[in-house]
């Protein structure tokens, strides 16, 4: 019997109303305290095509994705040969048994319930007949996994509270399904959820939510976007939470500015605009909005202007993937923009530090007077996720870095403004209209002297260019530092990873302790790279990098900026779109090593 | 050049403002453009404009983009923060900006090629947004610091200095603007100061997104026979629709104005634009009327100025979108940030 560990994977069509039931189901087995892994795998299309969600339950909170299905709820006949193939022997098909289909497999278990006719027998519209088959399924998998009925009653109620006259045709066809699995099969299943505490206080949330919600308690007060996949919900959410949180009790108007920007460069021009005038503002986009980005990205670089991005990565190149996840624009953004420029960058694992990163980004981002680019996913951003519930220090205000007021103002003889006052790189600014006769500037692209006049004088620029490498130099004592994860038990072995790959990585590490392989493991969490992150590469033998790009590119940008051996980074790759799961990393680690074994003729590298 | 620093002694009697401040208070670094240019007239209109408004140059905040035009914020009110952002983009940097603190008035400069050609979506959308700021285009029909292509706003029949035919129609901006909603829609001609300057000041005094196409020929590109942004052509050809007065809030109106063709119009500060009609039929708050005129006078030939359309009933940016009062720059960690509490009742809808 299989208790709390399994893969189940809905196929439906796109637009028929699938998502909230699919999203029911898993949040009522989070609720019995059950962790949860959904994914949505969706296509680039409103209405019609194949659509997925496949979601993990894993009782030991395993939750990357994880290759072969237990459980198949096949409901779109365009998908059906790929997903009956999709399941591994043994598993289940669940599907509706109305329409007579050919299932080519023997090694498989079939539950036909016949969704349609059922709901048609209950139901008069055509459109409730086609949203409760959703449901219905769902309560057929109610009885055949023992979920809690009583808590999936539950769930509906809260749904449509105030809408109360769905709840009824929703319990209603739950329970077409739940008794019809109860009448005519041996319920429960041998794989099945039963109530845990694995949970614990953990909370179930999307990536772009929980960094909407962290530009709250940030204090952001201007976003400024365009549409694009997968990034549109990061706004979204900033706005929903903002109506919730940041509504002025008098006046009932707006503590907060949300532009629908006409594109990718006006967006990022109202972000710089607002935070050279002293507001905290962000933008969201993914890679192509990056690519339109650029050229302001330089001058926020140039000018010293704060910027906070989101960029929740798709696949690329070009419009690539759009619906599927990539951590691929690592290169782009680092060195986004022409001529010599360097950005921060930092990479969230979890939806709890793309809440927390949220609040540190801004931080950052005006104490080093830089864009701060937050390198999501899509995997992350659109996907709920298990995680722990967010948390503020309130005894900390936001760092609003080196700004000037009138009153410092005058104590200063001669304001520089890019003057290296502190010895860290980092010089004073000054918000517009703070002083009639003092602190007033220009801000420009071209090359400046330390007072923001114009110059051509090449040692000039060639100082001004230094000094801004002496910052970002400081900027690596403050950005996010690297995790450590097991106990340093000094293996020969490193593995490097970063953003979404880490929810991977536990079960990675278990299945190669069962192939008696010890690594150590670093999981880095921002650019430009800590000394720590040189340490761990100069003090392993041989170390993993495992990305979800083609070109290494994380490896390269390791190259490119620290005193390292090129030689001893082995990429593991996984670019296929979907999120890498801990058996690819394993089989990848293996591979590369055995490779090596037959190089060398010795197994020297494998640590004990 | 703009590194030479200008000396700072001046008269000892040079007027005043009601600030205490004179003229040179609100100049800038010294000009690097061309001897001659018609910017440096625009620049120096800003500066009369700004003193007679009595205007604390740390309240104001120049906006621009790339090119000649986008220079000129160097070269006045050097006591107020500048911006030179990057080509077309300069409408964003100023929406933003606008956003972060509406108490600035935003002063945005850039030239035919920056705002008709590579930005012409921003300026469009930073129109239609109705962003409070005044919007001048020094338009010269020329890229001069690449040497003189043609731009998009170069009419087809002016001729290249080398006697280069150009193809395409031009854009004209001022028609553009009334058609996509701006409140305050003018033409000037960086030659005619008595005109520019009241236009200026009530640009300066309108609550919404004010535009200025100031006719600024370019001495060095454009300014030859054949050429329609030439200073004698358009000396020849301007036919001014409208003549501009701007009155203080405090000023009296003395009428000395032949009977209906003055209209005054009160602006958001409660001061007042005076429109002397140069032609009985225009009405400048129609804007179908002053986009016909537009066209019946580039039909003839000739270039409509003045203060083509005036709307003071329409709402700026931060009004349409309901934002608070106070500017958003000005709120702190106790306004902006929900308290723990609020997180964990979050926490738990999250369960």
């Amino acid at each position: 019997m299989i208790i709390n560990d399994f893969v189940i994977k809905f196929a439906n069509v796109n637009g028929s109303g699938s998502a909230s039931a699919n999203a029911l189901f898993a949040k009522a087995i989070f609720r019995m305290g059950v962790p949860v892994a959904p994914k949505n795998i969706f296509p680039s299309n409103i209405q019609g095509l194949p659509t997925w969600f496949e979601c993990r339950v894993n009782g030991n909170g395993y939750l990357g994705r994880r290759d072969g299905i237990d459980i198949m709820v096949a409901m779109n006949p365009q998908s059906w040969d790929e997903d009956i193939k999709a399941i591994l022997p043994g598993g289940y098909l669940l599907y509706d048994s109305t329409f007579i289909r050919e299932i080519d497999r023997d090694d498989i278990k079939t539950i036909g319930v016949p969704l349609t006719q059922l709901c048609n027998e209950r139901f008069t519209i055509p459109r409730e007949r086609q949203l409760f088959k959703n449901v219905a399924y769902v309560g057929a998998l109610t009885a055949l996994l023992d979920m809690d009925f009583d808590i999936i009653k539950g769930m509906i109620s809260e749904q449509f509270r105030g809408k109360d006259k769905l709840i009824a045709p929703n319990i209603d066809a739950l329970e077409i399904g739940r008794n019809y699995a109860l009448k005519y099969f041996d319920c429960p299943l041998d794989v099945r959820v039963e109530t845990s505490d694995a949970v614990g206080d953990q909370i179930l949330i999307e990536g772009n939510a929980a960094a909407g919600l962290g530009c709250v308690f940030a204090g952001a007060t201007v976003a400024a976007w365009y549409p694009i996949t997968p990034s549109t919900s990061v706004a979204e959410a900033f706005e929903n939470y903002c109506h919730k949180l940041r509504i002025d009790e008098e006046t009932g108007k707006k503590k907060f500015a949300i532009v629908q920007a006409e594109d990718e460069l006006a967006a990022i021009g109202m972000v710089i605009g607002a935070n050279w005038n002293g507001a905290r503002a962000f933008t969201a986009t993914s890679g192509p909005g990056i690519s339109l980005m650029s050229e302001f990205l330089g001058l926020a670089y140039f000018a010293e202007v704060p910027a906070v991005l989101f960029n929740i990565q798709r696949g690329g190149p070009s419009t690539g993937m759009p619906t599927r996840t990539q951590q691929s624009d690592i290169t782009a953004c680092a060195y986004a923009s022409h001529g010599d420029t360097k950005h921060i960058l930092i990479f969230p694992s979890d939806p709890t530090e793309c809440f927390d990163f949220a609040i540190e980004a801004f931080d950052l981002a005006e104490r080093l007077q830089t864009p701060v680019i937050i390198m999501s996913d899509l995997d992350l951003g659109m996907n709920e996720w298990t995680t722990k519930p967010f948390q503020i220090d309130e005894s900390k205000g936001f760092d609003r870095g080196k700004v000037l007021d009138a009153e410092q103002l005058d104590e200063v003889e001669r304001f520089g403004r890019y003057l290296d006052v502190d010895g860290d790189g980092i010089p004073y600014r000054t918000y517009p209209g703070t002083h009639p006769e003092k602190g007033a500037f220009f801000t420009r692209g071209t090359s400046h002297n330390e007072y923001a006049g114009y110059t051509e004088d090449g040692s000039v620029n060639v100082r001004i260019m230094e000094r801004l490498v002496h910052k970002f130099n400081t900027a690596k004592e403050l950005v996010p530092g690297p995790v450590f994860g097991q106990d340093k038990q000094g293996s020969t072995l490193g593995l490097l990873y970063f953003g979404t790959t880490a929810i991977s990585i536990p079960e990675a590490m278990e299945m190669l302790d069962e192939h008696g392989l010890k690594i150590d493991t670093m999981r880095i969490r921002a650019f430009p790279f800590s000394r720590e992150v040189e340490d761990f590469i100069n003090s392993h033998e041989k170390v993993f990098l495992v990305e979800q790009n083609r070109d290494a590119q994380l490896r390269s940008l390791l190259v490119n900026e620290c005193e390292i051996d090129p030689a001893r980074i082995v990429p593991i790759l996984n670019y296929d779109g979907f999120p890498i799961t801990a058996k690819c990393i394993v089989d990848l680690i293996s591979e590369a090593l055995e490779g090596n074994a037959k190089k060398t003729g010795s197994d020297s590298v494998a640590a004990e | 050049m703009s590194y030479i620093a200008k000396p700072k002694f001046h008269h000892p009697n040079l007027p005043r403002n009601e600030l205490g401040l004179t003229r040179r208070d609100y100049e800038g670094a010294m000009s690097t453009l061309c001897a001659g240019c018609g910017h440096d007239s625009v620049s120096a209109a800003i500066v009369e404009a700004c003193f007679e408004l009595n205007l604390p140059a740390h309240k104001l905040a120049k906006m621009s983009g790339i090119g000649c035009s986008s220079k000129t914020p160097t070269y006045f009110l050097s006591k107020s923060h500048g911006f030179n952002s990057v080509h077309g983009r300069m409408p964003s940097v100023a929406t933003g900006a606008n956003l972060a603190n509406n108490e600035l008035k935003y002063i945005g400069v850039s030239g035919d090629g920056d705002t008709a050609s590579i930005g012409f979506g921003q300026f469009a959308h930073a129109v239609r947004r109705q962003v409070d700021m005044l919007y001048i285009v020094e338009n010269n029909g020329t890229y001069g610091l690449t040497k003189g292509q043609f731009s998009a706003t170069n009419d087809r029949v002016s001729l290249g200095r080398k006697g280069q035919k150009n193809a395409f129609d031009s854009i004209d901006l001022a028609a553009i603007a009334i058609q996509l909603g701006a409140s305050f829609v003018g033409r000037g001609f960086s030659g005619d100061k008595e005109q520019l300057v009241p236009m200026i000041k009530a640009a300066l005094s309108h609550k919404g997104f004010a535009f200025i196409d100031v006719i600024s020929p370019c001495v060095t590109f454009n300014n030859h026979n054949g050429s329609t942004k030439s200073f004698e052509f358009f000396r020849d050809n301007e036919r001014s629709i409208t003549a501009t007065d701007y009155i203080a809030p405090r000023e009296t109106i003395t009428a000395d104005y032949k009977e209906g063709s003055v209209i005054d119009v009160t602006l958001h500060d409660s001061s007042t634009v005076r429109l002397r009609k140069l032609d009985a039929n225009y009405d400048p708050s129609d804007s179908a009327a002053a986009l016909q005129h537009i066209m019946k006078h580039e039909e003839l030939g000739e270039v409509a100025t003045g203060l083509l359309y005036l709307n003071v009933e329409d709402t700026e940016l931060k009004e349409k979108m309901d934002i608070v009062n106070v500017p958003l720059n000005s709120l702190g960690v106790t306004e902006l940030r929900p308290d723990s509490n609020k997180l964990e009742s979050i926490n738990k809808s999250l369960r």
